[in-house]
């Protein structure tokens, strides 16, 4: 039986975890609308270059001189494989989430006697793959300094990882991240970029181009993949603010939890400790 | 009397107009071109320079780099990878923008766009009075 002190030092300390975890609920509240608000921003301008691109695609990426983000190098033997996490942790298992599908896919691709180079956005993914893949990793894009998002970013990501690719260090370019669908769910997603695969787009056809379907193409490409960055970079900074919303939703209440139980502890062994007393004062006055 | 299209520009991070113009002129990579009602489709790429955009209300200019621009049956919609209203821009904004074409042309190995971009940016900078 623990004693009283130690008891209320326990509930005390209890008391100040659930205050922390409930003033980290509130801010990634907070930033989560933040987060929620700039993908939703951004939402127009990929929604109009994927139709642009897929209608493109379908018609010049049939053609021997497709450009090669498009048509690919004509071997899958070495994947780059982009996983984004968050810079911090406390966030349930949004990060693990994210890791595991790409471990997932890591061994399916060493497996199948593939090259695997790994390129890590965010600190945390970067110590979870360092464990068993240390010597895969090519590269960590540090995203410590950044407060809020930017396309800037979304390019140095794109620029680095075109040249590579233009350096012909890989072949396929898969990026991991997690698609927000609310702040209880979200999915650990993995898209190829490079060769771009492009959904629908028909019926383009009808358009005039300036310069040529070739030159507007290869101008495009780039950008695209820096757009899916983006796309990408938004969407994990929502779902780390949903999931650490979550968990620390879990801890708080979990905290409380805990107190009630400590507190009925607390006062039951209170209430033991007066009575053996008066059992004690009493049995002495009756042995007088 | 002409009627009007629906106007869109859009950089990656917000969206900066959504509205009915009279016609929308445009920094075509091929040269400028302006898009009225009834315009034949086309899409073209976009270099640095100001859009102008022509509505009842007033004329709305941007600035912008890179991009592309979409002329459809319903309108013309601008996909700029930076994309900022003339009265914001500052000095220090072109500056930056020249610094950093300065930076990617170091690098580049087609040397005739570079400079082509160079030329475009220095040209917008006198067009936009700075």
């Amino acid at each position: 039986m623990p004693s009283l002190k130690t008891l209320k030092n326990k509930i005390a300390s209890i008391k100040n975890t659930r205050k922390i975890t409930k003033a980290m609920q509130m801010v990634s509240a907070a930033k989560l609308r933040r987060a929620q608000e700039a993908a939703e921003a951004a939402r127009p301008y990929a929604e109009r270059m994927n139709a642009v691109m897929g209608g493109l695609a379908a018609s010049v990426g049939k053609s021997a001189s497709a450009p090669r983000l498009l048509a690919g190098t004509g071997s899958d033997r070495v994947h780059l494989l982009v996983v984004m996490t968050s810079e911090r942790g406390l966030c349930g298992g949004f990060n693990s989430n994210i890791v595991r599908l790409a471990r997932t896919k890591i061994n399916a691709l060493l497996a199948e006697g593939k090259t695997v180079k790994i390129l890590t956005v965010g600190k945390k993914g970067r110590e979870q793959l360092r464990r068993d893949y240390a010597n895969l990793l090519v590269g960590h894009i540090d995203m410590t300094e950044v407060k809020r998002v930017g396309y800037t970013n979304a390019q140095s990501i794109a620029r680095d990882v075109l040249a590579r690719f233009e350096a012909g260090e890989c072949d396929v370019v898969t990026i991991f991240y997690s698609r927000f669908q609310s702040v209880i769910a979200q999915v650990p997603t993995e898209q190829q970029i490079i060769p771009a695969k492009y959904e629908g787009g028909a019926a383009t056809a009808l358009y005039e181009y300036e310069p040529s379907e070739e030159a507007i193409l290869a101008d495009l490409l780039p950008r695209g993949v820096a757009t899916q960055f983006f796309t990408a970079l938004l969407e994990n900074g929502a779902s780390e603010q949903g999931s650490r919303m979550t968990a620390m939703d879990n801890a708080t209440r979990n905290a409380g939890e805990m107190i009630t139980k400590y507190t009925t502890i607390y006062n039951r062994s209170r209430q033991a400790a007066i009575t053996k007393e008066l059992i004690e004062i009493i049995a002495g006055a009756e042995a007088l | 009397m002409a009627g009007t299209l629906q106007f869109d520009l859009v950089s990656p991070e917000r969206r900066l107009a959504s509205v009915q113009a009279s016609e929308v002129q445009i920094p075509g990579a091929d040269g400028d071109l302006t898009a009225m009602e009834g315009h034949a489709p086309t899409i073209t790429t976009l270099r640095p320079g100001i859009l102008k955009a022509l509505s009842p209300e007033g004329a709305k200019a941007y600035v912008v780099t890179g991009g592309f621009a979409e002329i459809n049956a319903n309108g013309v919609s601008v996909l700029a990878e930076r994309a900022v209203p003339l009265d914001e821009v500052t000095p220090a904004l072109l500056d930056q923008l020249i610094a950093d074409a300065t930076e990617a042309a170091s690098v580049s190995v087609d040397k005739d766009a570079a400079a082509k971009a160079m030329a475009d940016l220095l040209a917008m900078r006198s067009a936009a009075g700075h």
